[in-house]
């Protein structure tokens, strides 16, 4: 009962999540994205962050790493991220230093609230799924 | 699609148990497509793995462009197409798509978070199939079997041609079209010539698709073979013929070589482009005189660089591109256009290079310099751009360079093509016709040289030139609009706005007797005082006919068959009504000639039909190469500037021109004949 209250929580997560690849083949292949998904973006994230405290950092480095968040956050859908990185792009391009660090803060912001979002979700599954192999 | 064609094509090359002949797979296919994925991103792999998966495709990834590289080496026929992400971190996207088309000649289709127009464009140039925007939507993915299937059509296509080009004289213009064809996915200009050709070639087709094409992988060895036999030969003078000889190689068929061919020039040009493209656009925008002086210069100058490197780079054609669309810098661009005509034409394989990117460039530079042209009347250019493309067909010594190029000096000169050119015009007029097919009109107008290769008379022009050349430049838009105002002037006759390809060929060259015509006259007055000139208007009224004839001339390229042109011109002369004393039968058939040498890219013939028509009483119906250069070279380049241009374009551009060409007609004396009885 309680297993199949949370296999219901957890659909209805997944759907309001995920509309696409959920595929019964590999309940998994969710599970698996995102973990690489947050696993590289926390990286170039990071990454983005201390460059942006270095100075000697080049504009057309910290260009490839949000080229590349970009490309990650698109494909998982992550969209509201990938807005926020376009925009810092722009800014970027533009040369404005400043603007960029309040970019990159704001991708920090949608970043983490992303990951908040799924984490649960992940959780749950996770929690939800080990009951059910023994 | 033929399904059952396509998995026939599949079956041959494609080792996987799932395609199999007939029965249940035609309801899934494209079932079973192998396809390659590279991407440094795990993440948009994973996700791109999955979403393959579900279009039931077979997934090999990999996240490094060397890892991709040697797994499609060690298995040759193991794969149907490729994904490649464009940014990765061990090789450029573009190299490795440049790699895989010349060694395995697979569809490789990029992908990247860029969207960037330069960035796409590249793709493009470097020969991707396609290109889809991160992130990509599993419909975008359900759909790339397409080119699959395009890739094996055209490959089949070229197959065919290879066994009838013994056949007759049509069969190397069909076979060239092939080539074109095969390579031209990306290139929208071929559009209609294309079209027709793959409607004649379907029957053939459907009855050979049943027959085993052997696939032709380009291994590292074969590819070096293939690359001595071409430095051996020279770049401007390998032709597929004589590479396949060369390299000796059983079961290789010359088809193989040629489309390996255009993509190893494709590659070479981007390799080389951007040096040249920057030296030879200095080279022309140094060398200019007031207007265009710099593209006579520049011919004389850059002929062999620009033959050595053949083609414009990527990046100049993308410039012209952008210039043409932005007229930013369409006076580069028009030079460069110049350049790359003359490139393109002093490559002794044409086709190649119409085949790839040959035929956008062509358009390009056309665009460029029809966009140039048109708001800035500058005949001069298109004369030159025209003598140029001449000139490197026929690799002749431009006697003309230092003459500018006024539109009017080209014509003469064109005239003056020597017949030893005539292989090469051939060739070039076979290019010219080709493209002149998609881009009627403003390719003939000043693109004599083009097909004729310059003729040697030049000397006899060079006072004509320089005359013309001051008032001239202005005129070059001029030119370049003539042929479509002429095109818009003779709506009968001319130019068939997106008409059939042989009736455009003819109509551009019609249109480039009236741009001759015209532009004589925009260049002030300079152009009744020349005989040529007055020949060229005399032979408008012909070049009108010529249109009709155009078609007929398509069916009887290649050979001199004066006479068939005679005939269809005279019938065309009476459908025309022309009654002008001077349309005797020299006129016409020179005339007829000349469109016909446009039309079939029959150098000899337009020569004739051009000397004939430059002189009106004199010429007789012979192969002199005089008048006809011009004419030849008038089409050429109407013939060069691309459809893409846009009819609407020309159609305007050709009505702006109308008021002044009809203007210009009443001061040509036709003998007993005048513009205005030219049916419009």
């Amino acid at each position: 009962m309680e297993s199949k209250h949370v296999n219901q929580q957890i659909a209805a997560m997944r759907q309001s999540f995920f509309d696409e690849l959920e595929d019964q083949n590999n309940p998994n292949f969710v599970e698996e994205v995102f973990t690489m998904y947050f696993r590289d973006s926390t990286t170039l994230l990071e990454t983005v962050e201390q460059a942006m405290k270095t100075i000697s950092i080049t504009l057309a480095k910290m260009d490839k790493i949000l080229h590349q968040l970009k490309g990650s956050s698109a494909s998982v859908g992550a969209n509201k991220v990938l807005n926020e990185i376009n925009k810092t792009r722009q800014v970027l391009e533009k040369g404005n230093l400043e603007g960029t660090k309040a970019g990159i803060w704001e991708m920090r912001k949608e970043y983490d609230s992303l990951k908040a979002k799924l984490e649960p979700y992940f959780q749950l599954k996770q929690a939800n799924s080990v009951p059910q192999e023994k | 699609m033929n399904v059952s064609s396509v998995k026939g094509s599949m079956s041959i090359s494609s080792s996987t148990s799932t395609w199999k002949a007939g029965d249940t797979i035609s309801d899934q296919f494209p079932a079973g497509l192998r396809v390659l994925v590279v991407d440094d991103d795990p993440t948009c792999l994973m996700i791109l793995e999955k979403m393959l998966i579900a279009c039931l495709y077979k997934v090999t990834k990999c996240n490094r462009a060397e890892t991709a590289l040697s797994k499609l080496r060690e298995n040759k026929n193991g794969y149907d197409i490729v994904l490649s992400d464009v940014h990765m971190p061990d090789m450029d996207g573009f190299k490795l798509l440049e790699h895989i088309g010349l060694e395995m000649d697979l569809p490789v289709i990029m992908m990247s978070a860029d969207d960037g127009k330069q960035v796409v464009m590249k793709g493009v140039t470097h020969g991707a199939c396609d290109y889809l925007i991160k992130p990509v939507r599993i419909e975008a993915l359900k759909n790339i079997w397409q080119h699959v299937v395009r890739k094996r059509k055209n490959e089949w296509k070229e197959f065919e041609q290879s066994g009838s080009v013994e056949e007759g004289d049509r069969q190397p213009k069909q076979s060239d079209d092939a080539d074109y064809s095969s390579s031209a996915n990306e290139g929208n200009w071929k559009g209609s010539k294309r079209r027709k050709d793959e409607e004649e070639e379907t029957d053939e087709r459907d009855d050979t698709s049943t027959l085993k094409k052997p696939r032709v992988v380009w291994s590292v060895e074969l590819h070096q073979q293939f690359v001595a036999a071409v430095n051996q030969l020279g770049i401007d003078k390998a032709v597929p013929k004589k590479i396949l000889e060369l390299m000796n190689v059983p079961g290789l068929t010359r088809e193989n070589v040629a489309s390996h061919l255009q993509k190893y020039r494709l590659y070479l040009r981007r390799l080389s482009g951007v040096s040249q493209h920057q030296s030879n656009l200095s080279t022309i925008i140094s060398a200019q005189d007031p207007t265009f002086g710099s593209l006579s210069s520049l011919s004389g100058l850059d002929l062999q660089t620009l033959a050595a490197t053949g083609q414009l780079p990527a990046q100049s054609l993308a410039r012209l591109q952008a210039a043409g669309l932005g007229r930013a810098t369409a006076k580069s661009a028009i030079p460069i256009t110049l350049v790359d005509q003359r490139n393109i034409f002093s490559f002794e394989n044409p086709k190649l290079r119409f085949g790839e990117g040959q035929q956008q460039h062509m358009t390009n530079k056309q665009q460029v310099n029809l966009l140039h042209g048109i708001p800035t009347t500058m005949e001069p250019k298109q004369l030159v751009s025209l003598r140029h493309a001449a000139q490197s067909v026929g690799n002749m010594n431009m006697q003309v360079p230092p003459h500018g190029p006024q539109s009017s000096q080209n014509n003469p000169l064109l005239m003056q093509m020597g017949q030893q050119q005539q292989q090469q015009q051939s060739r070039g007029q076979i290019l010219v016709d080709s493209t002149i097919n998609h881009a009627p009109r403003l390719s003939s107008m000043g693109q004599p040289i083009l097909s004729n290769g310059m003729a040697t008379n030049v000397s006899s022009r060079s006072g004509i030139p320089e005359n013309i050349r001051a008032p001239g430049y202005s005129q070059t838009p001029s030119m370049l609009n003539f042929p479509m105002n002429h095109a818009s002037e003779l709506p009968g006759n001319c130019f068939p706005l997106g008409s059939t390809p042989g009736v455009s060929n003819l109509t551009s060259k019609g249109a480039f007797q009236e741009d001759v015509n015209s532009e004589i006259k925009g260049s002030g007055g300079f152009m009744p005082s020349y005989d040529v000139f007055n020949d060229l208007n005399q032979y408008k009224p012909q070049s009108w006919e010529l249109q009709n004839v155009g078609i007929a001339f398509d069916s009887s390229q290649h050979s001199n068959s004066l006479q068939g042109n005679l005939d269809l011109t005279q019938s065309a002369l009476g459908q025309q009504g022309f009654s002008s004393g001077q349309m005797n039968g020299h006129n016409r058939s020179a005339a007829v000639a000349s469109k016909a040498m446009f039309s079939t890219g029959n150098v000899k013939e337009l020569r004739s039909a051009q000397n004939v028509n430059q002189h009106l009483n004199n010429l007789l119906v012979d192969n002199t190469i005089r008048v006809k250069s011009e004419r030849v070279c008038d089409a050429s380049p109407a013939n060069i500037f691309p459809d893409h241009f846009g009819q609407d374009d020309l159609m305007s551009a050709l009505l702006k021109q109308q008021e002044s060409v009809a203007s210009s007609e009443n001061e040509f004396d036709f003998d007993g004949y005048s513009m205005n009885n030219i049916p419009v």
